[in-house]
C-alpha cells in the first residue's frame, strides 16, 4: 500500500488533490481511497486529507500516520504543524516553494531521506500562471507523478479532465505537465554525471 | 460500471434512481453533500417527477416528509445529529403512523459540547421510535442499502433509517458499483400505499388512541419489525441475486468458523477490525467479526447463533448511555445464552476519535491476557480526567467543564 498525506490550508483544494489522485489511480486499475479531515470547514485554517493507493482492496478506515509521501501545499505550515510525523524512513516529500528546501529549515529531512525523494515545486506560480487561480494542488499532484512514479502524468490528465470543464481542465493539465517536467528535469539534472 | 465516487454521491445518484418523487431535507454537516447533489438533479431535470421542497428546519422537513407520504409519494429525506433531535417528534409521529418515508443518516456525535464529526449517538438517540435501522460497512454498501431500504419500507410500510459514518463514509472517494436503473426497476415496484390521503376515497391518519387499543396499535408495530426481521435478509438476498452482490441482511459474519473471540461492531469501523483480525489470525489467533447490519429490529436469534461458540464477545461501539454503558452491547447481552460468554465493551471512535488497526489489535490483547475490563473507553486521556476531577474538587466555581479541558490540553496540564 502507498500512502499520502497532503497539507494544506482551507480554500488550497487540499480535498480535491486527494480526490483527484485517487481518481487517477482507480483509472490505473488500482485501488484507492481519499478522505478528509476537516474541522469545521473554514478558508485559512489548516486542513490535511489522505489517499491510499493499493494493488488489494483498501478497508482500513483510519487517518494515515505513517505516510509514504507528504505533500505541502502552504510553506506556512513549516515547523507549525506536524508536516512530517510518521513518514517513511525511504517516503517522500513535496513542498510547494520555488526555494531550496536548506533554506526552509528542511535540512534534517533532506539528510535523512533518500536523495531523489524530496522536491520543491512552485506550484502557486504556476497556477497563477495557468488556471489564473492561486490554487497550489494541481502543480504538486503533476510534481507527485514525477516524484514517485506512483500514478502515471496521463492518469492525472484523465482525471483532471472528468473533474473539471473543458478549458478550466486544459489549463489544469497544462500546469500539471509543466511541474511534471521540473521535477523530473531537475532530477535528470541531479543524476548527470558533473563534467 | 465500477466508478471512484464520493460516497455522498453514490448515495445520492442511487437515490435517484429509486425515483422518489418528493425530496425535503435541510442540510447538516455530514450530510450535506448528499443533499445538494440530490437538489441539483432536481433543478437539471434527471430526476423527474420529483418535487424538492425546501424547509427551514428539520422539524419542517420530517413533517414535510410525512405528508407527502401520507400523500401516496415515494419520499425521502437525510439529516445528521442535532438535525434528527431536532425533528425527532416527527421521526417518531412517521413510524407510529406507518408511513415509508427512507433517511439517510450522516452519523454525526451529539452535542453539548458541540462536534461535527463521527460517532452513533444520533442513530442511537432514536432507537426506540420505530424505524428499521440499517447500518453500511462501505459506501457501496450505503449506496446498495437505499435500494433495499425503499423496498423494505414499502412492503412493511415501516420506515427505514440507513446510517452511514460521517465523514469517514460520506466525504471518502471510493470505488461505487452504481447499480443501473433498469435493476432498481425491476427490485423496487412503484409504491403502492397501504393508506393514502386520497379525496376520492377520503380516510384520516392520526387517530387519537386512548388507553382501550394504545398498547394493541404499539404492539402491531412491534410485530412490523419481526416481519422485518424476515424480510431483511430475502431482501438482501434477492438483491445479490439480482447484483452479484452482498450488502444488507441482519449480520456481516467474518471468520467465525473456530472463533473464540469475537467482536461485535457496526458500520464502517468494521473494514479497521477486518484488517486487525486477519493479522491476528495469522499470528495463529481464533479471532472472528460479527458486523451488526440491522440494529433495528435487533436479530435477537441471529446475533445468539453467531456467537454461540465464541468464548469472549467484545462489543466496539461509537456510543454509550451514560450512567450506564454500551447501547450495542446491552442488545448483545440480551442476545447472548445466560451460561455464555464473557462480554465485554469498548466505548471507542466517539466525536471522531480514530480507531486504527493497532487499537483493536490491542484491544484483543487485552481480552486475551484477561485484563480488558467489562467496560473501558478506548484511548482515555486518564491524567486529563484527573486533572479536571481534582479542579472541580478545588472550587465550587470550577468552570464550564468542556473549556477546562481544552485549556488544559493547550497548556500541558498547566491550567488551574
Amino acid at each position: 500500500m502507498f500512502q499520502v498525506r497532503i497539507h494544506g490550508r482551507g480554500g488550497q483544494g487540499v480535498v480535491t488533490a486527494a480526490e483527484l489522485l485517487a481518481v487517477a489511480a482507480f483509472d490505473t486499475g488500482r485501488h484507492a481511497q481519499a478522505f478528509p479531515s476537516f474541522g469545521s470547514e473554514r478558508t485559512g485554517a489548516p486542513v490535511v486529507s489522505y489517499c491510499r493507493i493499493d494493488d488489494h482492496e483498501i478497508r482500513t478506515r483510519e487517518p494515515i500516520d505513517e505516510p509514504d509521501a507528504v505533500i505541502v501545499q502552504d510553506v506556512t505550515l513549516l515547523h507549525r504543524v506536524d508536516l512530517f510525523g510518521g513518514l517513511a524512513p525511504s517516503g517522500f516529500v513535496l513542498v510547494n516553494s520555488s526555494q531550496p528546501l536548506e533554506d526552509l529549515g528542511l535540512g534534517e529531512l533532506v539528510g535523512r531521506l533518500p536523495s531523489g525523494h524530496l522536491a520543491g515545486c512552485p506550484a502557486t506560480e504556476l497556477a497563477l500562471a495557468h488556471v489564473g487561480r492561486p490554487v497550489p494542488n494541481v502543480p504538486l499532484l503533476g510534481a507527485f507523478c514525477a516524484l514517485t512514479g506512483e500514478v502515471p502524468l496521463e492518469a492525472l490528465a484523465r482525471a483532471l479532465r472528468h473533474r473539471f470543464a473543458h478549458e478550466v481542465a486544459e489549463r489544469n493539465v497544462a500546469a500539471a505537465t509543466i511541474a511534471f517536467d521540473l521535477v523530473r528535469d531537475h532530477e535528470e539534472a541531479r543524476r548527470a554525471p558533473t563534467a | 460500471m465500477l466508478q471512484q465516487l464520493e460516497g455522498s454521491r453514490a448515495v445520492a445518484e442511487t437515490v435517484a434512481r429509486c425515483r422518489p418523487e418528493v425530496v425535503c431535507a435541510y442540510p447538516i454537516s455530514p450530510q450535506t453533500h448528499i443533499i445538494e447533489a440530490i437538489g441539483a438533479m432536481v433543478k437539471d431535470g434527471r430526476l423527474a417527477p420529483c418535487e424538492f421542497i425546501n424547509v427551514e428546519s428539520e422539524y419542517a422537513a420530517m413533517s414535510v416528509s410525512i405528508g407527502a407520504s401520507a400523500a401516496g409519494a415515494r419520499t425521502y429525506t437525510a439529516t445528521a445529529s442535532q438535525g434528527l433531535l431536532f425533528m425527532i417528534e416527527a421521526v417518531y409521529n412517521a413510524a407510529g403512523l406507518g408511513l415509508p418515508v427512507v433517511m439517510t443518516l450522516a452519523n454525526r456525535a451529539i452535542g453539548a459540547p458541540i462536534n461535527i464529526w463521527n460517532d452513533h449517538s444520533d442513530a442511537m438517540a432514536v432507537r426506540d421510535a420505530g424505524w428499521i435501522q440499517l447500518f453500511a460497512e462501505t459506501n457501496q454498501e450505503a449506496a446498495d442499502l437505499h435500494v433495499q431500504a425503499f423496498r423494505l419500507a414499502e412492503t412493511l410500510s415501516v420506515p427505514v433509517m440507513v446510517c452511514m459514518d460521517g465523514f469517514i463514509l460520506t466525504h471518502a472517494v471510493e470505488a461505487v458499483d452504481l447499480i443501473d436503473q433498469a435493476v432498481v426497476d425491476s427490485f423496487l415496484p412503484p409504491y403502492e400505499p397501504r393508506q393514502v390521503l386520497d379525496p376520492d376515497d377520503p380516510v384520516s391518519i392520526g387517530a387519537m388512541v386512548g388507553p382501550e387499543a394504545f398498547e394493541e396499535v404499539r404492539y402491531l408495530a412491534h410485530l412490523r419489525q419481526l416481519d422485518a426481521l424476515e424480510l431483511i435478509p430475502e431482501v438482501a438476498e434477492e438483491f445479490a441475486a439480482l447484483t452479484g452482490r452482498v450488502s444488507g441482511g441482519l449480520l456481516h459474519p467474518y471468520r467465525l468458523e473456530d472463533a473464540d473471540t469475537v467482536i461485535v461492531a457496526m458500520g464502517s469501523v468494521l473494514g479497521t477490525i477486518k484488517d486487525a483480525v486477519d493479522a491476528r489470525r495469522g499470528a495463529g489467533e481464533r479471532v472472528g467479526v460479527l458486523g451488526v447490519t440491522a440494529f433495528r429490529p435487533f436479530p435477537v436469534a441471529a446475533v445468539a447463533d453467531a456467537l454461540a461458540g465464541a468464548r469472549r464477545v467484545i462489543v466496539v461501539e461509537k456510543a454509550f448511555s451514560l450512567g450506564m454503558g454500551g447501547v450495542l452491547a446491552t442488545d448483545v447481552a440480551t442476545a447472548s445464552p445466560a451460561s455464555g460468554h464473557d462480554l465485554a465493551t469498548v466505548v471507542a471512535g466517539l466525536g471522531g476519535r480514530p480507531i486504527t488497526r493497532r487499537d483493536v489489535e490491542g484491544i484483543l490483547e487485552r481480552s486475551a491476557q484477561g485484563t480488558l475490563p467489562r467496560l473501558s473507553f478506548l484511548n482515555l486521556d486518564d491524567d486529563v480526567v484527573a486533572r479536571e476531577r481534582a479542579r472541580m474538587a478545588a472550587s465550587r466555581r470550577s468552570g464550564p467543564f468542556a473549556e477546562n479541558v481544552l485549556r488544559d490540553l493547550a497548556t500541558g496540564g498547566a491550567h488551574r
